[in-house]
C-alpha cells in the first residue's frame, strides 16, 4: 500500500512540476502569454467562464449530446457484441475490420453526416456513437468469450432460464472486461463530440473553444479548454475508480 | 439408463459413447473409471440431461429426461465452477436464492452446508483467497444446498494433490451417508473408486461401453483407512486389469 501510495505522490508531483514550469516560462517570458496564458490565469478564466453563466448552454449540449451518444454506445455495442459472439462467421468476416477501425479518423465522416442530417445534434450523437461503439462491440466479444464453458454448464445443472443465466452468471463473469470497454467508449464519445462540434457547429463546448480560438480570445480559450480537460478527467476517474472496485473484489487474496 | 449412443456429427463423426446400460439403486455410490478420452464426461452429460443422448433413453425416478437436468439432480464439475464475485457464502446460496425458497430456510441451510463442509472460517472470503480444494469444497457445498437425490461428481478431486484427494474422498463418503443420496462419481483414480464406491464400472475406449462391473463389498460405514485393508489391494489390481488393455489401446490410438 505504501508503495502505491508512493507512486501516486510522485505522479502528483510529476504533474505539479509540469504545471509549475509552464506558469513560470510563461511568467519569465520565455513563452509569449498570448500564446499560452499561465495555467494560473487559465484557471482564473475557467472559473470565470463556468461563473458568468457563457458556458451554460454549451455545457448542456455538449454533456447532453455525449451521454446519448454514450447510452446509444454502450446498448447498440453490446446487443453488437453478443449477437457476433452467436454467430462466429459473421464474426470471422468482421474481426479484422474491428480491429483496424481505430486507425480511421472517425471524424471525417463529418461533413457527410452534416449532409445527411443536417446541422444539429443528430449528427454529432452518430459521431460520437461511431467514435465509441466500436470498443463496446471488442470489449463484450473479449468479455463474453471469457465466460468458462464450465459456468454456462453450471447454469443448466442449476435449472437457470436464458435471462437468468445471462443476468446472474454471464454478466457479472464478463462485467470487468465490458467495463473496460465502456471506459474507452466514454473517452471516445466525448473526443467524437467535441471533434464534431469544433469542426462545424453552433453550440458546445467545442464551438465555444474554436470560436474563442478565431476571435483571439485566448482567455475564453484556454478557460473552456481547461474546462473540457477536467471534466474528462473526473469523468475518466469517475469509471476508474468504480472499476477497480469491481475487480479488487475478485483478486482479494 | 438404457441402450445409450452418443454421436458426435462431427467432421469428423465421432461415436462418443455406448451402447451402455446402467441402473443405479437407490442411495448407491457408483463410479467409473476408463481410459482418458473414452466418453467418462460425454457419459455425465448424458446421466444428468445437460446433453442427449444420440439413441436411447434416460430416465432419473422414472422420468424420461429431455435435455434438461431434473429436480433432485446435483452435478458437480471437474473445472473450478466458483463464482468469483461471489463470497463463500453468497455462492452456496446461489442456486437456492434464485428458487424462490424462503430466505430463513435459505439460510438455514447454506449455513448447515457451510459447516458441513469446514467452511466456516472461510464463508466471507471469496473465491480468489481459496485453495483449489476449497473451491471444489464450495461447489459441492452448493450442490448440497439443493438437497439432490442424486449428485454426479465428474472428476470433482482430478486437480487436487493425494492428501486432499484422499481427504475429500471421507467427506464425500459421510456427505453420501448423511444425505442418503445416490452417487455417482467420475474418475480416472483407480483407487479413488475402489476405496469410496458400492460398484464400480470400469469404461473400455472409445466409444465408452462398460467392460466390468466391480462391487467392492464395503461396509456402509467406511473411510480412507480401508485403504490398508487387502481388500482395497485386490480391488485395484482387479479394475487395474480390466483398465490396462484399454488404456493402451487409447495411447497406441494417440501415437
Amino acid at each position: 500500500m505504501t508503495r502505491a501510495r508512493a507512486v501516486l505522490l510522485v505522479r502528483i508531483a510529476l504533474l505539479a512540476g509540469l504545471v509549475a514550469l509552464l506558469e513560470a516560462l510563461c511568467r519569465l517570458g520565455v513563452i509569449d502569454p498570448l500564446s499560452i496564458l499561465p495555467p494560473s490565469e487559465m484557471l482564473g478564466a475557467m472559473i470565470e467562464r463556468v461563473a458568468s453563466g457563457d458556458l451554460d448552454e454549451g455545457m448542456v449540449q455538449t454533456f447532453s449530446t455525449i451521454a446519448i451518444a454514450y447510452v446509444l454506445a454502450v446498448v447498440l455495442g453490446t446487443a453488437a457484441g453478443a449477437l457476433l459472439q452467436k454467430l462466429p462467421r459473421l464474426r470471422a468476416v468482421v474481426d479484422p475490420l474491428l480491429a483496424s477501425y481505430y486507425s480511421v479518423p472517425t471524424f471525417i465522416f463529418y461533413p457527410l453526416l452534416v449532409a445527411l442530417f443536417a446541422l444539429g445534434k443528430t449528427p454529432l450523437v452518430i459521431l460520437g456513437m461511431m467514435s465509441a461503439t466500436p470498443a463496446v462491440i471488442i470489449s463484450t466479444l473479449a468479455g463474453l468469450d471469457g465466460v468458462p464453458p464450465v459456468l454456462l454448464k453450471l447454469a443448466r445443472a442449476q435449472r437457470l432460464g436464458r435471462w437468468h443465466t445471462l443476468w446472474w452468471i454471464v454478466l457479472p463473469q464478463a462485467l470487468p472486461r465490458l467495463f473496460s470497454g465502456f471506459k474507452l467508449a466514454l473517452s471516445y464519445a466525448l473526443i467524437g463530440v467535441i471533434a464534431g462540434e469544433f469542426l462545424l457547429s453552433g453550440t458546445g463546448l467545442g464551438y465555444a473553444i474554436s470560436f474563442a480560438y478565431q476571435s483571439f480570445d485566448s482567455q475564453a480559450m484556454y478557460g473552456a479548454m481547461l474546462f473540457v480537460l477536467l471534466v474528462a478527467i473526473a469523468a475518466n476517474g469517475m469509471l476508474t475508480t468504480w472499476e477497480s472496485r469491481i475487480a479488487r473484489r475478485r483478486a482479494r487474496q | 439408463m438404457q441402450a445409450v449412443v452418443r454421436r458426435y456429427a462431427g467432421p469428423p463423426p465421432v461415436h462418443a459413447l455406448g451402447p451402455i446400460d446402467l441402473h443405479l439403486a437407490r442411495g448407491e455410490f457408483f463410479s467409473v473409471v476408463g481410459p482418458s478420452g473414452c466418453g467418462k464426461s460425454t457419459l455425465m452429460d448424458v446421466l444428468c440431461g445437460l446433453a442427449q443422448p444420440t439413441a436411447g433413453s434416460v430416465r432419473f425416478e422414472g422420468n424420461a429426461l429431455h435435455g434438461e437436468v431434473p429436480e433432485g439432480v446435483g452435478v458437480v464439475f471437474q473445472e473450478d465452477a466458483s463464482l468469483a464475485w461471489l463470497s463463500v457464502r453468497q455462492n452456496i446460496a446461489f442456486g437456492l436464492r434464485l428458487s424462490g425458497l424462503p430466505k430463513a430456510e435459505v439460510s438455514t441451510r447454506v449455513e448447515h452446508a457451510i459447516a458441513f463442509m469446514g467452511l466456516s472460517h472461510f464463508a466471507d472470503h471469496y473465491p480468489a483467497q481459496l485453495s483449489g480444494g476449497m473451491r471444489q469444497r464450495v461447489c459441492i457445498a452448493r450442490t448440497l444446498v439443493l438437497r439432490p437425490r442424486l449428485i454426479l461428481l465428474d472428476e470433482p478431486f482430478g486437480a487436487l494433490d493425494q492428501q486432499t484427494r484422499l481427504l475429500m474422498g471421507d467427506e464425500l463418503l459421510r456427505l453420501w451417508r448423511e444425505t442418503g443420496a445416490t452417487v455417482l462419481l467420475i474418475t480416472h483414480a483407480l483407487d479413488e473408486a475402489a476405496m469410496l464406491s458400492d460398484r464400480v464400472g470400469v469404461m473400455s475406449a472409445r466409444p465408452g461401453r462398460f467392460i466390468d462391473l466391480v462391487e467392492t463389498g464395503w461396509p456402509r460405514e467406511r473411510d480412507s483407512r480401508i485403504v490398508s485393508d487387502p481388500h482395497f489391494g485386490e480391488l485395484t489390481a482387479r479394475l487395474w486389469s480390466s483398465l490396462r488393455s484399454e488404456s493402451m489401446k487409447t495411447l497406441g490410438r494417440v501415437a
